[in-house]
């Protein structure tokens, strides 16, 4: 049996890795290096209602351990994804997430109508991106406002599972995935990156065009631990764990705090390889522990 | 399976000046499908991001490629302390490179560390190139002999006058210019350089391909950080991106800033 296999809001994966959104495009280019079907699922690079061109350049800087980005949503339009990449992506025996963004509710409405029409497996619901004025993140702020944008999405997209992607940046995570819990969300991912910014001191400027931007990579991993661990703990529906995962020991550790499944992001631009290695390493570790499945890990944690 | 990941032992390093460094090193699959123009990713011990590098040259026949790289922070001061036997782990070949006819008559314009992938790119043109290299000062001139060697004309700026033309690379091309007519130029080095040729080559009519530079992130086109605003063919600006639209470009598509 697989001891990899689970089974989330209803979708089977045949491991619980996920390309995070953001570093993976729409698959085409890491399935350059392997077939991308080795991985459990594929969370798309966020997606608007309407094309767009992004913040200007530079959009990433390095951190200890980590980078700083802000691409600011850089995307061709969720019409040319569904037309152009979606039906190659439903060929390559991987699970389909669509990462959708907006910055106003009749945004997030109408893109969500057109996932829930869609061939998409599964919708991450992204109210938490820092880098884009007036959106994103500003939804994903306040329990009420993240309650809000999920219930509307909700409502629009019925028939897909619908997992909220949430933002570090908050007083209280277990709040916000309460919240969006009571509003229809099927399951929560988090973290999404932290805010941050790097100043070059010899031109005191910036580093980022943007100034700031979002912060990933092994520098936030125990943040993101700590905070699955808490939502875990405050909803029922499954959480999915990221945030500085980069080896197979985190990608368990990160079980253990709560997740179901996990995604894999920054980790990918030191090794691309990186998921696999993942998932060879974790599937070891369930064999030589003699756990017949991963689920039975979830949580695991006693705490002191 | 167009990109490889390679573990390659450094066989030859050497200094070519102060913070200028050329590794060779040995390459089965990678080195089969690469091109002048094209970079790798070099992973760096201790850091999360990968350092683009470009090809400075390369010989599928003998197995090697060849990257010459500038000390520029940490990244590439790590990579500069590694020595031969060590082993680097490369990404490659990465992005689209220089469409190489040597039956043309070809102007290469570089500045600084721009100057190594013209090496490369240069080498099957022989006489019919003319290559025209900035550098700071005469302690900065790398490669130089190499473009020689290749049977070019070879024709040097200093910014301070210690050696060759007193003055900016793109006043060598004015001249080189004015001389002779040339069928197109190609051009690596800082923005600043690169906008002058590409002006000097629109407003002469000559079709121009220039090499860009930006911060990257995963190397194949899929983080979008790398971005270049360019043109789109009915006039409307987007943002396209220099790992995997380029590194190279018609000059003509890039919008400069």
């Amino acid at each position: 049996m697989n001891r990899l296999a689970i089974n989330l809001n209803g979708v089977d994966f045949k491991n619980p890795v996920i390309a995070a959104s953001g570093t993976y495009g729409f698959g085409r280019e890491y399935n350059e290096f392997y077939p991308i079907s080795r991985l459990g699922g594929i969370s798309c690079k966020g997606m608007t209602i309407r094309e767009k061109l992004g913040n200007p350049p530079p959009r990433i800087a390095e951190t200890p351990d980590g980078i700083l980005n802000s691409v600011g949503l850089q995307n061709p339009g969720v019409e040319h994804f569904i037309e152009h990449d979606l039906p190659w992506l439903k060929q390559q025996d991987i699970v389909v997430i669509a990462n959708i963004a907006g910055s106003t509710e009749e945004d997030y409405a109408a893109i969500a109508e057109k996932v829930n029409a869609s061939d998409v497996d599964m919708v991450e619901l992204n109210i938490s991106c820092p880098n884009v004025k007036a959106g994103g993140a500003a939804f994903g702020t306040s329990p009420d406002c993240a309650a809000n944008i999920t219930r509307i999405v909700r409502e629009k997209c019925p028939n897909k599972p619908l997992m909220v992607k949430l933002s570090p940046n908050v007083t209280s995570i277990s709040e916000i995935a309460k919240a969006v819990e009571a509003a229809g969300a099927d399951s929560v991912s988090l973290i999404n990156t932290l805010l941050g910014m790097r100043i070059d001191i010899r031109t005191r400027r910036p580093i980022l065009k943007n100034n700031k931007g979002g912060m990933s990579g092994p520098a936030v991993f125990p943040i993101a631990v700590r905070m699955v661990n808490e939502v875990y703990n405050a909803v029922k529906i499954p959480v999915i764990g990221l945030g500085g995962i980069a080896t197979w020991q985190d990608a368990i550790e990160m079980v253990l705090a709560g997740a179901s499944a996990i995604q894999v992001g920054t980790a990918m631009f030191t090794d691309p390889y990186a998921p696999l290695h993942i998932i060879e390493g974790m599937d070891e570790y369930l064999e030589e522990n003699n756990i017949d499945n991963i689920a039975e890990l979830v949580g695991g944690v006693k705490l002191w | 399976m167009k990109y490889t990941q390679e573990l390659c032992p450094i066989i030859q390093k050497d200094t070519l000046n102060r913070t200028t460094f050329s590794f060779v090193v040995k390459s089965e699959k990678a080195v089969q499908t690469m091109q002048p123009g094209q970079f790798a990713n070099l992973r760096v011990a201790g850091k999360t991001l990968r350092r683009p590098i470009s090809v400075c040259g390369f010989n599928r026949e003998e197995g090697w490629i060849r990257f010459v790289f500038e000390i520029r922070g940490e990244g590439t001061a790590i990579l500069a302390r590694m020595n031969e036997g060590d082993t680097l782990d490369i990404l490659a070949p990465l992005g689209n490179g220089f469409a190489i006819d040597p039956t043309e008559k070809a102007v290469f314009v570089g500045g600084g560390i721009g100057v190594p992938p013209l090496l490369g790119a240069s080498a099957p043109y022989g006489e019919n190139a003319t290559v025209l290299l900035g550098f700071r000062n005469m302690r900065a001139i790398i490669l130089s002999d190499e473009f020689e060697a290749n049977g070019a004309d070879v024709r040097i700026a200093t910014d301070d006058g210690s050696y060759g033309h007193h003055g900016f690379v793109t006043q060598l091309l004015a001249q080189r210019l004015d001389e002779a007519p040339c069928d197109v130029i190609y051009a690596c080095g800082p923005t600043p350089m690169l906008k002058l040729v590409a002006a000097e080559a629109e407003q002469r009519g000559i079709r121009c391909m220039v090499s860009l530079e930006e911060r990257m992130g995963c190397g194949v086109g899929a983080c979008l950080v790398c971005a270049c605003k360019t043109k789109r063919e009915d006039g409307s600006e987007t943002y396209r991106h220099v790992c995997k639209n380029g590194p190279v470009f018609d000059s003509r598509e890039v919008v400069w800033e």
